[in-house]
């Protein structure tokens, strides 16, 4: 029973970090109506980018290589390159292909996606770097002593800042004037527009909070296997989840992250021994198709009813 | 064609009811709709005679567009009965509507934008079309020969609706007023028994909806068919309709020949907003 | 002046129901088929044949199946890789397993395999639309490829699943030069580019197209959607089974399950979208830029840097300018080099008195 709760945290803790990738899908899918595949390569960006500065600062600076200024220094740059790249994204690629079909803009993103990780790696180069955030990836001893259960101090951290962000996040769009601006925008763009909701500037802060959250969800995903290419595969992660909580969700990502999360760490090891293993890649999907001939409108969506 | 027609709007033809009008065709009885919690029609009926034109009138809201939605099988009621050609419809979808004879146009034009107008008006041939997949693949034989057998009912849609320079243009790019024309096209390729047009005329100017009327009036006329019409220009409904029904909040306010109607007080309330 | 269709009166619906109905477009035709079959055969190297016409044939094929899918029925797939990869084990196995089986057959059965598997994963295309659907159609993607690794009988218990085809034979006449390859490929494709031109300008492409546009309207007119939407996802699914087989029996010879990856499949999407969405001829305009594209790609940056090429810009180039083209092209011309070409032919038709 302890080996399943085990499977079972591990499963949650990781969960929320696809909770945080697939947030930034729902913001931007709020505001603009646009599923930005994209998100993923935004990931890896800002991972890489964080990265990147944080080697090369100290020889332009003659600043400790180790210090927190570096690593603060890089943050804020970091996130200064994905709120300019948001912004570009938005105006460049999103503004001329408005009022287009919904698959039209989702194939606009893939693109995206392969123009992101070719600028990303023509910056900084293709190696895998590895990123520490000195939290040490080893079992939390007051739980395995008491409950004799291993859970990682690291993935302990970064769901706590996952969850942080969530929560503020939420709490962000729920009582600020921005917030229900968004709400607005998300509800109908033609009537936000005529009561003067200057839509493009939400977009923007959409686009940027969308990169604040792809540094942060590349940061902790970087620590804890390299800052590479893969990282834009986050985005594989998220979709099963956004599908399971409905594309405009907040709450929906989390739940739908969580239950991903776990299930998917819980098949791979009880079930994958029965079918060869490695089943990780395909079972959310699979899981969250099974639930969408269910409920098609996902966890929180809501009911569309056809007009004509 | 039908030039001498063209005048016909504006002067009051008073339709002799019994001059071509059969037996009831359709019939509605008790009809309730909601959703959700929204009551959308309630205890509704009516019915519909062959070749008669039967308007549905009524405030905006009313239920007129749901009371469409109804007959072709898009929205099922929750409560009552509907008779078509004498039987008693249970399951009800748009396919099996159209396969006993039901067409129809929407009220937002509903064609198929990145088609050309020709295959736009094919797509009405679609049930009557028996060829199969392996079939359309070769395009010889006998899946040539229905397609070509097609194109020439089509071409008759087309020449009646005098669209015949605009059958290879992609719908998307034509105005308003041939969008609506083409549709009606559509739904006259599958040559129904039973029309259902919403809103036909709307946001169209004079001359265009001289044209829809002449249109809908050669229709009844030339084939025989049934015509279930919502429309919100009253001149044009008190004109071409045998016999009106009223709907305010999805309740049935009056029902009758247009002269009827139009003395109805509780018709003249719902229209003029008075309390009654 | 050569390019008028003034003159040429329609006698029938036949004739004006032809693929072609200028005749300059016809003559045009047979001449680029004469090309391809006869000229081309007699000039090409091995490389050309091999590495360029052979791969953009059966490029063409798949953006053929994905086309119907996406552009003519309106169903976006993103798992078309794995349906390749369908129709390639599918006509392997059907060789290995049946004595004398013929090729053709087997490609052909490769295909219904994928065909099937392909209906199984277009299913939910019933309840769901958009962008949720493509999101199902990974599901595909990760499951084929891995389903194809897991399981040793596909590949004859080879390890991580390599196959290697067998020789190509027909009729006891073996296929096993560049030039044979090429004209093989090139007959399949071809005509299974004119059925799938017949398809769609039938009552089958005219339900896909209707879905596509409208599909409540579809319904109300006596359009099966659900019908409509599996006979595309099999159709589609069907060539890109073909397309998977002809890449392992006439292109590579060698191939994996994970040679059938998500970065295929989203090669396939850029192809129909640089080609022209919903063109049967933009699927092989698109084909033929993504095959040559990095070619030349290379050949520009040797040139330019001589040998001292840094490391990855290759790649990271084509990466940006494939994003961008993709981006380029969704903005500015969305229905891709097929519409340009019509412009162009438009703008002939008046040379050289515009006015």
């Amino acid at each position: 029973m302890g080996f399943f709760f085990e499977v079972l945290i591990g499963g949650l803790l990781s969960g929320v970090l696809y909770a945080l990738v697939a947030l930034g899908f729902v913001l931007i899918y709020k505001a603009s109506g646009v599923f930005n595949f994209a998100q993923g390569a935004m990931v890896f960006f800002a991972a890489l980018t964080f990265v990147g500065f944080r080697e090369v600062l100290p020889g332009w600076t003659g600043l400790e290589a180790d210090g927190n200024f570096v690593f603060w220094l890089a943050f804020v740059l970091a996130l200064a390159s994905m709120v300019v790249l948001g912004i570009l994204t938005e105006k460049i690629v999103l503004r001329p292909l408005v009022n287009q079909p919904h698959i039209t803009l989702f194939m606009a993103t893939i693109g995206l996606t392969f123009l992101i990780e070719g600028i990303a790696q023509g910056i900084w180069g293709a190696n895998v770097r590895g990123l520490d955030l000195g939290i040490a990836d080893e079992p939390v001893e007051w739980i395995m002593e008491s409950a004799d259960i291993l859970v990682s101090k690291f993935d302990l951290f970064a769901a706590t800042i996952a969850g942080a962000l969530v929560a503020s996040l939420a709490l962000f769009f729920q009582y600020t004037k921005v917030g229900r601006a968004l709400r607005a925008v998300a509800d109908d763009h033609q009537a936000a527009l005529s009561i003067g909701i200057p839509l493009q500037h939400i977009w923007a802060i959409v686009w940027a909070v969308a990169g604040f959250v792809a540094l942060v969800a590349g940061l902790i995903w970087g620590a804890r296997s390299g800052v590479q290419f893969a990282l834009t595969f986050t985005a594989l992660k998220a979709l099963p989840v956004l599908i399971l909580g409905g594309f405009t969700s907040v709450p929906g990502a989390i739940v739908g992250g969580l239950i991903i999360g776990a299930s998917e760490k819980l098949a791979e090891v009880f079930i994958g021994p029965f079918v060869g293993g490695g089943i990780e890649g395909w079972f959310p999907y699979v899981l969250a198709l099974a639930f969408l001939l269910v409920r098609p409108e996902g966890l929180f969506g809501e009911r569309h009813i056809d007009r004509v | 064609m039908m030039m001498n027609d063209m005048a016909s709007l504006g002067d009051t033809q008073t339709q002799a009811p019994d001059r071509h009008i059969g037996d009831v065709i359709l019939d509605l009885q008790g009809i309730s709709l909601s959703f959700g919690g929204v009551k959308a029609l309630t205890n509704i009926s009516f019915d519909v005679r062959e070749h008669e034109i039967r308007s549905i009138i009524g405030p905006n809201g009313a239920g007129k567009s749901s009371m469409l939605n109804v007959i072709n099988g898009v929205y099922r009621p929750q409560e009552g009965e509907i008779t078509f050609h004498g039987k008693v419809r249970k399951d009800m979808d748009p396919h099996r509507a159209a396969t006993q004879g039901i067409a129809r146009t929407f009220q937002n034009i509903a064609l198929f934008k990145g088609m050309s107008v020709l295959d736009n008006i094919m797509t009405g041939r679609n049930l009557k079309m028996k060829c199969n997949l392996f079939e359309h693949a070769l395009y010889w034989g006998r899946a040539q020969k229905e397609e070509i057998e097609h194109r020439k009912k089509v071409e008759e849609v087309i020449d009646f609706l005098e669209i015949q320079s605009i059958r290879k243009t992609p719908v998307g790019r034509l105005p308003y007023g041939l969008q609506k024309r083409v549709e009606l096209g559509r739904a006259l390729a599958a040559e129904p028994t039973l029309l259902l047009l919403d809103e036909p005329m709307a946001g169209m100017n004079v001359e265009e909806k001289q044209d829809m009327c002449r249109f809908i009036l050669d229709v009844n006329d030339q084939f025989g068919t049934t015509i279930v019409l919502i429309e919100h220009d009253m001149g044009v409904v008190m004109d071409i309709s045998d016999r009106v029904v009223v709907l305010d909040y999805g309740k049935k306010i009056g029902d009758g020949v247009p002269d009827e109607v139009k003395n109805n007080p509780e018709v003249i309330a719902a229209y003029l907003g008075t309390s009654h | 002046m050569l390019y008028r269709e003034a003159g040429q009166f329609k006698a029938s619906y036949q004739e004006d129901q032809q693929i072609f109905p200028i005749r300059q477009d016809k003559l045009g035709f047979i001449a680029i088929l004469g090309f391809f079959f006869v000229v081309l055969p007699l000039i090409a190297s091995e490389y050309w044949l091999q590495a360029i016409l052979i791969p953009v044939l059966i490029f063409s094929l798949a953006a053929i199946g994905l086309n119907i899918l996406t552009g003519y029925a309106g169903q976006l797939s993103l798992g078309s890789a794995a349906f390749m990869a369908v129709g390639a084990f599918g006509a392997y196995n059907f060789i290995l397993r049946i004595d004398g089986m013929p090729f053709i057959v087997a490609l052909l059965l490769g295909g219904l395999c994928a065909a099937a598997v392909g209906v199984a994963f277009g299913l939910p295309s019933l309840r769901i639309k958009g962008f949720y659907l493509a999101v199902a159609t990974l599901a595909a993607q990760f499951f084929i490829v891995w389903a194809l690794v897991k399981f040793p009988w596909f590949s004859n218990n080879s390890s991580s699943g390599v196959i290697t085809a067998q020789h190509v034979e027909i009729l006891g006449f073996a296929f096993d030069t560049p030039v044979l390859k090429y004209l093989l490929t090139l007959a399949i494709v071809a005509v299974l580019a004119l059925v799938a031109k017949n398809l769609v300008r039938s009552t089958t492409g005219r339900g896909w197209m209707a879905v596509r546009d409208m599909d409540v309207a579809a319904e109300v007119i006596g359009i099966r959607p659900m019908r409509a939407k599996l006979t595309a996802f099999a159709v589609s699914s069907f060539y890109c089974g073909v397309a998977g087989a002809l890449y392992a029996y006439t292109y590579l010879g060698t191939v994996e399950p994970e040679g059938f990856n998500l970065d295929l499949s989203f090669k396939i999407l850029f192809m129909i979208i640089i080609g022209g969405v919903g063109s049967i001829m933009g699927s092989f305009l698109g084909a033929a830029f993504i095959v040559l594209l990095p070619i030349f790609l290379n050949v520009a940056m040797h040139a330019l840097f001589a040998g001292s090429m840094p490391a990855g810009l290759g790649s990271n180039l084509e990466l940006i300018i494939f994003g961008g083209l993709i981006i380029f092209f969704l903005i500015v011309e969305p229905h891709g080099l097929a519409r340009l070409w019509q412009i162009g032919k438009e703008k002939m038709r008046l040379w050289p008195f515009p006015h």
